[in-house]
């Protein structure tokens, strides 16, 4: 940074203490299909040591529940995100922060750690409570350590990965418990400023719904001497254009969010609202109202994109009904959407309840230039993979991986641990199949509802892929946030991660009233049976006189009278 | 002058500020204050469960979360709740409107709202987290969220709901508690004094059964149903496609929204909601292990909550206006090292990675017996004699 900045200090005693500054922006960028996407992210820099010996006790806008977790567990790197639905990279191009389906925890613990995996447990456990999500059932069965994806996103030169640890719940539900704590978390909680968008009726009405949370160490200015803490919280959406019952095309904020802006946050320094007009130059394409005339050019994804700025921390911004209700308008539908040139898919191919095969695919659509993916696989013990069966073929041919990390499952203890680096050649679609035979649990280890399938978390493809245009390495200048969240070390490419479905996998499961059918059969069968055994075997029969009549019974009464022998 | 706030009864937060002059107002406030702690309990817990899974039991998610916002609106926060919800329904795919749960036909109260924790949901709702929640015997590592942190001058609220029979709940279509480890499960929670008093209420089929076998002092205990009889639900709303909620809970519901903090009403107002002619079951009631009169009992006394009070008699100095600081620019050494950001993807480093060195394990038993096996035929064929030529 060239001049240092202005940042207040709100202190009771008159002694220096650590800065923090908090900045908010949304993001608005409307897609080919029609939706729209909008991505929120709130971020917390604040220049304090987490580590030193005597605990910081003093917080302002970094929320105490996170910074007493990274003391006491000596995290390096957070990163948490859950997500309801799946991002369509065809139809909607490349997210600015991209997650998977379900929840998804990676955390880089610091060197000083002794015993990594108890550390995990208590962390996923404490965050489960912060959270309200059942984080709690991660545990080794799904926990991986990835050995070469997932490199720290801030900070650090050393990158021992046995620090390093990564785990997914595709299964896990996201709803509004979920947003309520996470927006306790920000500064003005969703009282003032862009959280007070998060309603949840509309979000969770939305076809993908994603926020997370980031906390990793940054620069804290151009020389990189000194660092500073950073939290990011973010939200993304897109909101469906059919779902949310309109007719034309034609979003605002109060149709996406009900709600209108009325004030920034007082406690950030800087609150935007950023609306990409790369496709819509002279506004051909759609109107957008209220006009504005701040423009801000930002490199992001590989792409110069042009985007339209409100500053909220200006009075005017908000015009005389002191409320923004942006409005974009379209007027006609043409415009090609820029091809992503990185995206993947999996599926399950198989039949029957026995074996089956897992299928990625990933495409490169870049017309001359090859680029390396990294891929990650990790499989629940209970899909045996056969490795002898993996095969990565491009346009029919074979691709021999360059680096390939595989760590076996061990029934009950911990999942498949798969990882490739792979080079794609230009314009082609490469193929990784792996067979796989589906193990019987032990009837005490499914869930009440077993026949809705068990599910296998995505694959995560890391790349570099070639950028169009020089990408901005030089972390001085100011940024958006949305172009500043992976690092850029070069100015011809630039960090993508992709995740693919998840997989649903039905096992076979075994009647469950089959105990108390055994039961009853056996019981039966053995009062039956062993019942006439032992009667004919112990029976004994005995000859009986039939009753005599009367007058005979009145002759032996009187003949026994006598001392005769009866009749 | 003399400047008093104003104050209501036991549930609202309570700070009495007096000047010195007027003792007649100090006696008369500390006899006010004498009532709060009349019941005797000095804190509020409540418990809400609901046990069954699968969308078409929407109701019970339902009926639980309509007893959670009536509880939170009397005053407990969320951190003296405890709420299991066995299933989503809120953000469930079949719902038509995501993230509410609705109470009443024409979608007319939301109970989920947009303040809502759940604690336990999903599949951690079994059996044994929710006797592990009442006797308090947690992992370590389970966060204060997730636990009853009640004392013995706590007044809990257990609400159960679900799917239940003579004599047992069903917990999420796979395994059931019965009556008995639930008497059992109060015992623990009476002698390690987890309680003051316990109000509990259950809405299933046959729910009168669950509290017959109580033995523990100070339950009160209400239920929908019978033994023999069905709690039935009360109406389907044609936009969702499932019933709502149970008509037991659905008439306390419309009975709470009646109570306000500083209500009067008791528990014998409560033992007459939904009567056989609107619940089509009996609902039924045990008071005979409480101590004190069901006529004395407030509905706040467990549906409301405490606050601590602390009353002063002395003003009180508030410490200097806090001052806003300027910025000293830090004039400290050079430091040596300069930070970077990790490269994301360096190719040639992860083609070149050594793997890494696994532990030595001793070898496994299989290969041990292997090995005795061949020794052991090497020897019997040659005979022992070889032996020195080995040692």
């Amino acid at each position: 940074m060239a001049e240092p900045k202005f940042r207040v200090c709100l202190c009771m005693f008159w002694a220096v203490c650590p800065k923090d500054d908090f900045q908010e922006e949304l993001v608005i960028r409307p897609l080919h299909s029609g939706d729209i996407y909008a991505s929120f992210q709130f971020r917390t820099l604040w220049d304090t040591d987490f580590m030193r010996e005597n605990k910081v006790s003093h917080y302002r806008l970094f929320p105490k529940s996170l910074g007493q977790v990274i003391s006491k567990f000596s995290v390096r790197e957070l990163h948490i995100s859950f997500t309801q639905g799946y991002w369509r990279t065809m139809q909607w191009g490349q997210p600015f922060i991209p997650s998977p389906p379900g929840a998804e925890l990676w955390v880089w613990f610091q060197d000083s750690v002794t015993d990594v995996d108890a550390t995990w447990k208590e962390l996923t456990n404490v965050l489960s409570g912060i959270f309200c999500a059942s984080l709690n059932f991660i545990d080794s069965t799904n926990t991986v350590q990835p050995s070469a994806s997932f490199k720290p996103l801030g900070i650090g030169n050393v990158t021992d990965h046995s620090f390093l640890r990564y785990a997914t719940l595709p299964r896990e539900i996201v709803c509004t418990e979920n947003l309520t704590p996470w927006k306790k978390l920000l500064p003005c909680g969703s009282k003032a400023g862009l959280a007070v968008l998060l309603k949840s009726e509309k979000l969770f009405h939305s076809s993908f719904h994603s926020q997370a949370v980031h906390i990793r160490s940054v620069c804290q200015d151009w020389q990189c001497k000194t660092t500073s803490w950073e939290l990011r919280q973010t939200v993304n959406s897109v909101f469906d254009l059919h779902n949310s019952g309109q007719a034309k095309r034609e979003w605002s904020l109060f149709k996406m969010f009900s709600r209108t802006l009325t004030e920034a946050c007082p406690l950030a320094s800087s609150s935007k609202l950023y609306i990409d007009i790369t496709d819509n130059p002279q506004g051909e394409q759609f109107e957008l109202s209220p006009a504005t005339s701040l423009l801000s050019q930002a490199v992001v994804l590989g792409d110069r994109r042009t985007f339209s700025v409100y500053d909220l921390t200006q009075e005017t911004t908000f015009g005389s009904v002191r409320s923004l209700n942006l409005l974009i308008r379209w007027k006609s539908n043409e415009g090609e959407m820029l091809r992503p040139l990185l995206h993947a898919e999996r599926y399950v191919a198989g039949y029957g309840l026995q074996t089956g095969e897992i299928h990625t695919l990933m495409y490169n659509n870049h017309p001359y230039r090859s680029f390396p993916v990294l891929l990650l696989d990790s499989v629940p013990w209970y899909l045996r993979l056969y490795i002898h069966t993996l095969s990565v073929t491009s346009k029919g041919k074979d691709n021999k991986p360059s680096y390939i990390h595989y760590e076996p499952s061990k029934d009950r203890v911990k999942p498949h641990l798969l990882e490739m680096l792979i080079q794609l050649p230009p314009n082609s679609v490469t193929e990784v199949t792996v067979q796989f035979e589906r193990a019987l649990l032990k009837w005490t280890e499914y869930p009440p509802d077993p026949n809705h399938g068990f599910y296998v978390g995505s694959s995560v493809i890391s790349s570099l892929v070639p950028s169009t245009v020089a990408m901005d390495t030089n972390s001085t200048r100011e940024r958006p946030l949305f172009s500043s969240f992976f690092p850029c070390k070069e100015e011809s490419s630039y960090f993508v991660r992709i995740y693919t479905e998840p997989l649903l996998v039905n096992l076979p499961t075994p009647d469950f009233s089959m105990p108390y059918n055994v039961i009853c059969l056996t019981c039966t069968v053995v009062a039956v049976g062993y019942g006439s055994l032992y009667n004919l075997l112990t029976r004994s029969f005995q000859i009986e006189e039939p009753n005599p009549g009367l007058a005979k019974r009145i002759a032996n009464v009187i003949r026994k009278m006598r001392g005769v022998p009866p009749l | 002058a003399e400047w008093i706030h104003r104050f209501s009864l036991p549930t609202c937060p309570l700070l009495a500020v007096l000047h010195n002059e007027n003792t007649n107002f100090i006696r008369i406030i500390v006899s006010i204050a004498g009532q709060f702690f009349s019941s005797g309990h000095t804190n509020n817990w409540a418990v809400l469960v609901c046990t069954s899974r699968f969308w078409f039991n929407y109701r019970h998610v339902a009926n639980t979360l309509s007893v959670y916002r009536s509880v939170k609106r009397l005053g407990i926060p969320d951190s003296h709740i405890v709420l299991m919800l066995a299933d989503d329904m809120a953000c469930n795919h079949r719902n038509p409107k995501p993230a509410t749960v609705f109470s009443h036909k024409n979608m007319e109260l939301n109970v989920y709202g947009d303040d809502v924790e759940v604690d336990y949901r999903g599949y951690e709702v079994t059996v044994e987290n929710f006797l592990r929640v009442l006797t308090g015997r947690l992992p370590p590592s389970t966060p204060r969220s997730k636990r009853l942190l009640s004392d013995d001058r706590s007044n809990i609220l257990i609400y159960l709901t679900g799917h239940g029979g003579n004599g047992f709940l069903k917990f999420q279509d796979s395994e059931e508690i019965s009556n008995v480890e639930l008497a059992d499960a109060f015992e623990q929670m009476w002698q390690k004094r987890r309680y003051n008093e316990l109000l509990f209420i259950i809405d299933t089929c046959q729910g009168a059964s669950m509290y017959e076998r109580f033995y523990s002092p100070n339950i009160m205990a209400l239920a929908s149903s019978q033994v023999g009889e069905d709690s039935l639900s009360h109406q389907p709303d044609l936009a969702i496609g499932v019933h709502l909620m149970d008509r037991y809970t659905f008439y306390m519901l419309e009975f709470l929204e009646d109570i306000h903090p500083a209500s009067k009403t008791n528990m014998n107002d409560l033992f007459k909601v939904c009567p056989k002619s609107q619940c089509v079951s009996t609902p039924g009631h045990r008071t005979d292990l409480f101590l004190r009169d069901p006529g004395s009992v407030l509905i706040t006394d467990f549906f409301g909550s405490v606050r601590k009070v602390e009353l002063t008699m002395d003003a009180i100095n508030l410490t200097d206006p806090i001052k806003q600081m300027e910025e000293n620019p830090v004039n400290g050494e050079e430091q040596k090292e300069v930070y970077s950001y990790a490269d994301q993807l360096p190719v040639s480093e992860i083609i070149h990675q050594k793997p890494k060195q696994k532990d030595w394990h001793p070898p496994d038993g299989f290969i041990l017996g292997l090995w005795t096996l061949i020794l052991l035929v090497f020897f019997k064929t040659y005979g022992i004699k070889h032996l020195k030529h080995i040692f």
